[in-house]
């Protein structure tokens, strides 16, 4: 297996982008990513793209094959697949990526995801989502998708006495960073009383415990390491590409307050990376509610199982932190367009670890994680980025 | 939603009709046609449950799909049967009433409908075991 780099990023803004379409978003980040590496429409091997539910937000399946034509790619004939792992998507289509030029098949490969959820009405849009559980045994019994990260919160909090309040200073932290990334569907400051007094969506969890509903696109470029090193001059070393599965329903799981699947992607990935959890500078997880950013920096090794809450209230994920978690301002403050977040995450390390963060930098940060889960947690795909090989 | 998806399923739906693995003898609902912990070794009965169980967490459902909007606030939970498995199921209670650790016993309802028009579906949801229904 070869070693693989990312060469370029491209990444649109987030957001509700009415003006916008599905296929005008991909284009836009797919281009951004080829000029940041250098490299041309030519050069393509292959693309992957991430999308979880355009036959569901947009009414168009064969996705692969619309954005290799409208990127412009369709008189080159190059293999073009989409991959779904609901909210995984994106994350996926990164390993995909990585696996096809690892191989050794493929050397500039496009790893890329996008989703356009403002094009039905919201109600479609929570079925939708809803999709990724399972909808015999927990969608026609009514349970929503923000239903059942709610029953891990309320659990969790029974077992580990984790608050209320701790849950809010997640969305608070992430709005935070948010104000510092220009590409963020919520560039504003948020207070814990704001959280508290938000509609309750699914008790415990309030509106802004929720990722919101989002357009948007984001792509990487892939090559394998020697061609990376003409190509570009900070490539990002990929040092591990881990992913792992658990059964869909949430009631089936060993622990309903762990997600066993980021638990084993993890291990999994800080093997292959020879590291360990305390190496790990900075890290974009997947807050799709607070609930699930306190679950990831457990299972993810950060922190002791049940910890999360106290850790995040002492400010240990802050940007100055001893882990910051999620500078972007993670899927809550800067937006989760399903299929596209996976590789939102990758970027953000990118710039991270390229020291292009601006006013969010986490100053020396040298190793990245990311950890992109599908459902409530039947998938779950780590990366560990690095500035060295 | 088309009938036979909600028909072929009526049997477990109704009844809490799962299976067995007498294998390992490992209880599963809802019904599976593999035992997970003996794949192909496993031998796959039917298995009734009683639908008598205990909360182990749960939620009030303020914002529903389309096809739950109308009987928002519902609570849900995760129910583990007395016999050990677990599911998803709703609480027909007061939002205030349910907990964690609460008893619970199984009751015929309806779950939803396909519009005005559609097929009408029932199943199993649960209320609180001391509750007369």
């Amino acid at each position: 297996m070869r070693d693989v780099a990312i060469i370029g990023v491209g990444c649109t803004n987030f957001g509700e982008m009415w003006e916008r379409s599905f296929r005008d978003l991909f284009v836009e980040a797919g281009l951004n990513a080829l000029e940041d590496a250098n490299a041309r429409g030519e050069d393509i091997d292959a693309l992957y793209v991430g999308n979880m539910s355009a036959g569901k937000f947009i009414d168009q399946e064969h996705i692969g094959a619309l954005i290799a034509d409208y990127a412009g790619l369709a008189s080159l004939h190059i293999p073009s697949t989409r991959v779904e792992a609901a909210c995984a998507s994106g994350g996926l289509a990164l390993r995909e990526g990585v696996l096809a030029v690892a191989s050794g098949l493929h050397d500039i490969v496009i790893a890329a995801g996008v989703e356009k959820m403002t094009d039905v009405e919201t109600g479609v849009t929570i079925d939708a989502l809803a999709s990724a559980a399972d909808r015999e045994w927990e969608g026609f019994m009514g349970a929503t998708f923000p239903g059942l990260y709610a029953m891990i919160a309320r659990l969790h909090m029974h077992k580990y006495g984790t608050t209320r309040e701790q849950l809010a200073m997640v969305a608070v932290k992430n709005h935070h960073n948010a104000t510092m990334n220009p590409k963020a569907q919520y560039k504003r400051e948020i207070t814990i009383e704001d959280v508290m007094n938000s509609p309750l969506v699914a008790d415990p969890l309030r509106v802004y415990d929720c990722s919101p509903i989002t357009d948007g696109a984001a792509a990487v470029v892939l090559a394998p390491v020697a061609l990376a090193r003409k190509l570009n001059d900070t490539p990002i070393y990929v040092r591990a590409s881990a992913q792992a599965s658990d059964t869909i329903t949430l009631h089936d799981r060993r622990d309903i307050t762990t997600l066993d699947a980021t638990v084993h992607a993890a291990q999994r990935a800080y093997k292959m990376a020879g590291i360990s959890p305390k190496d790990i500078d900075v890290a974009e997880v997947h807050d799709c509610f607070t609930i699930a950013e306190i679950c990831a920096i457990e299972d993810l090794g950060f922190v002791q199982k049940g910890s999360g809450g106290p850790a995040t209230e002492e400010g240990m994920t802050a940007l100055d932190g001893d882990i910051p978690i999620n500078p972007s301002g993670g899927l809550k403050a800067c937006g989760h367009p399903v299929g596209a977040t996976g590789i939102k995450q990758a970027i953000e390390i990118v710039q991270q670890l390229r020291c292009e963060a601006g006013k969010r930098q986490v100053s020396g940060a040298k190793i990245g994680l990311t950890h992109n889960v599908g459902g409530t947690g039947g998938t779950a795909v780590v990366h560990i980025l690095s500035i060295n090989r | 939603m088309a009938v036979p998806r909600l028909w072929r399923r009526i049997p477990t739906r109704y009844n809490l009709i799962g299976t067995e693995c007498q294998t390992c003898r490992g209880l599963y609902f809802p019904p599976r046609t593999t035992c997970p912990m003996c794949r192909r070794d496993g031998r796959i009965v039917e298995r009734k449950f009683k639908g008598t169980g205990k909360v182990i967490t749960y939620t009030t459902i303020y914002s529903a799909s389309a096809a739950f909007h109308r009987q928002t606030p519902y609570v849900l939970a995760i129910v583990k049967l007395d016999e050990g498995p677990q599911l998803t199921g709703q609480i027909v209670c007061d939002p205030d009433e349910a907990k964690i650790g609460m008893k619970v016993r199984p009751v015929f309802r309806k779950l939803g409908e396909d519009g005005p028009e559609g097929v009408i579906y029932y199943g199993t949801k649960f209320v609180p075991a001391a509750e007369v229904s």
